[in-house]
């Protein structure tokens, strides 16, 4: 198992793989990637237990996750193609015409394991809630895990599957909301206020636990204090609060990093403070 | 000699769906299905009665219901979602095509109360635009059974076809014609009856007033060719041009709006391939109203005199 010492060597060639797609390309969101770095890097080598090759999508007896915010597929990308799912070269042609990395995380190109296009948001939570159904259906006591934004708590779908995970008792699934305080047009709090998501999730009959989304070690306890918590009849959410653009000190505290890639000058500034650890692609 | 068909009892499209959900449930351990909050209107009651484990009552929230039947089919499950046609595709569009279509999953979405013949509920609820929605989407099988028989078949096949489906049926209680053990295959149009001089598309509940229009145009020394296309996408293609070829003039009869429709469809065909002289009998471009099925039939003019009166007209036009 990794030590907490080769997760965080992990995360920081994660972090220049994120930077260098989107220059790549000069388009996609490096900011909510960067933010959720730690805990895509502690799911995929530490916490989850799956085969990333042969990738089978209906992923019966293993653990599977769900991106519902879809748009910080740079991130997801870099933790799948590193942990075996994909070849580390693919990440080259992110956002590329004919590649399987689109823009948005999918199923229609075969990229093995995304397992449901997310883009549109509020939609992954109803169906990491309908795979942890089948999970049950299948006597299968794996766990599934799903991600999604703060800002996309704003979408009335994810209260829908809110109200019916905690009425019908769907606890063997752990929802991690990336609580980084930034949406496209400025903060969560100027844009449409979320409110006491503590007591919202705890009002739909949620058990709600928080971490720092940026410290490896509160990322790993928190997961496994999670785990430790399904199966005792509630929903569980944890609510991870994170720095947009973390690792990168000119892309912290703002919402600006959101959905712009860095230029060339940016980008030797930003790989400087991430020196390379497990090799670029 | 006059012709006349005949049907052996008058059944809802929707108790067809409940039938065929039920023998689904007995053969097939995978089927699942959901519903939010309609289940005695879509006759899923039986189904929820055998199989209480496979049943998911998603209350009034159809977004999540459709998400959750995306994330089943991970694990093998073949969800069948049930609401009315309206909840079914224009309230939940994309969430149809992001987790179901885009993500090619194995979802049967089954539609009741579609059209102008849920009646006195008026037009909220009446959708017409539905097949459009649906045949729109790229990845998406639409059907349009019948009658009874025909959908209780129909909601049987999709069961073996993987990827999503759109199932439409409705509420009132029509003639059951078409045989109770036919095979349904998808995409494959059934020729009702032969004819030489103009050539009668019709799904859903219209089919048979396409064939009681046969009768009548019969009187009249017309012989019309009746196929039934219960699946609008992918279309039989290979049906329509050998009846079109023959008959030289095309009329298409279906309750739903002329924009996007089964005729929309046929024109498109048609126009790229062998060009013909077409009447539509479908709702031009307006809502729905209350009223009973057989008045709005006859005020929105989906009725058997229209159809009869459009196969004059494009015979004129041939």
């Amino acid at each position: 198992m990794a030590s907490i010492h080769d997760l965080q060597r992990i995360a920081t060639q994660v972090r220049r793989d994120i930077l260098r797609q989107v220059h790549a390309v000069n388009s996609g969101h490096p900011g909510g990637s960067l933010g959720c770095t730690e805990f895509l890097t502690a799911l995929y080598f530490h916490q989850m237990r799956f085969s990333a090759a042969p990738f089978e999508m209906d992923g019966v007896n293993q653990d599977v996750f769900f991106l519902s915010n879809g748009h910080i597929s740079p991130v997801f990308y870099s933790v799948l193609a590193r942990s075996g799912h994909f070849p580390i070269a693919e990440l080259a042609t992110f956002r590329k015409i004919n590649t399987r990395l689109q823009g948005h995380p999918t199923t229609h190109e075969g990229l093995p394991g995304v397992r449901i296009a997310s883009g549109s948001l509020g939609q992954g939570l109803s169906v990491a809630l309908g795979a942890a159904l089948s999970k049950k259906l299948n006597n299968d006591t794996h766990l599934v895990y799903s991600l999604h934004g703060d800002g996309e708590l704003q979408e009335g779908q994810i209260w829908e599957a809110a109200m019916y995970a905690a009425a019908n008792k769907v606890d063997n699934i752990i929802s991690t909301v990336d609580v980084n305080g930034q949406q496209i047009d400025g903060s969560t709090e100027k844009v449409l206020s979320l409110g006491n998501l503590r007591a919202k999730f705890e009002a739909f009959g949620w058990m709600v636990f928080e971490m720092n989304g940026n410290a490896m070690e509160e990322v790993i306890a928190g997961l496994e204090n999670a785990a430790a918590h399904t199966g005792k009849g509630k929903p569980i959410v944890i609510l991870m609060k994170t720095e947009m653009g973390m690792g990168v000190d000119f892309m912290m505290g703002t919402h600006k990093w959101h959905g712009v890639a860095p230029n060339d000058e940016q980008l030797s500034k930003a790989l400087a403070q991430l020196p390379e650890t497990i090799g670029d692609y | 000699m006059a012709i006349q068909f005949t049907f052996t009892d008058q059944n809802d499209t929707r108790s067809g769906f409940g039938a065929g959900l039920l023998e689904l449930g007995k053969s097939n351990p995978n089927v699942v299905a959901l519903c939010a909050d309609l289940t005695g209107s879509l006759k899923m009651d039986a189904f929820e009665a055998a199989f209480p484990e496979r049943f998911f009552q998603t209350g009034i929230a159809e977004a999540n219901m459709i998400g959750l039947a995306a994330g089943m089919t991970i694990g093998g499950k073949i969800p069948f979602t049930g609401t009315f046609a309206n909840f079914s595709t224009g309230r939940v569009y994309d969430q149809i095509r992001q987790s179901v279509a885009y993500s090619d999953k194995n979802v049967k979405i089954c539609a009741s109360h579609a059209g102008l013949t849920l009646g006195e509920d008026g037009a909220t609820h009446q959708i017409l635009e539905d097949i459009g929605l649906m045949k729109m989407l790229p990845n998406m099988v639409v059907i349009n059974p019948c009658d009874y028989n025909q959908t209780k078949a129909a909601t049987i096949a999709i069961a073996k076809h993987h990827g999503p489906v759109y199932l439409r049926f409705g509420r009132p209680k029509v003639p059951n014609f078409t045989p109770a053990d036919q095979a349904f295959e998808i995409g494959k149009a059934v020729k009702l009856k032969d004819g030489k001089d103009v050539s009668i598309f019709a799904t859903g509940h219209l089919v048979w007033k396409a064939l009681k229009a046969a009768e009548q145009l019969h009187e009249m020394g017309i012989d019309a060719e009746i196929i039934n296309i219960h699946t609008i996408k992918p279309l039989d293609e290979a049906a329509v041009l050998a009846s079109v070829a023959k008959t030289g003039c095309v009329v298409t009869a279906e309750e739903h709006q002329r924009n996007g429709g089964l005729g929309d469809s046929i024109a498109q065909l048609l126009a790229r391939t062998t060009p013909r002289p077409m009447e539509f009998v479908a709702v031009n471009d307006s809502f729905g109203e209350s009223g009973t099925p057989e008045e709005l039939l006859v005020k929105y003019k989906l009725d058997t005199p229209d159809i009869v009166q459009a196969a004059k007209a494009v015979l004129a036009r041939r």
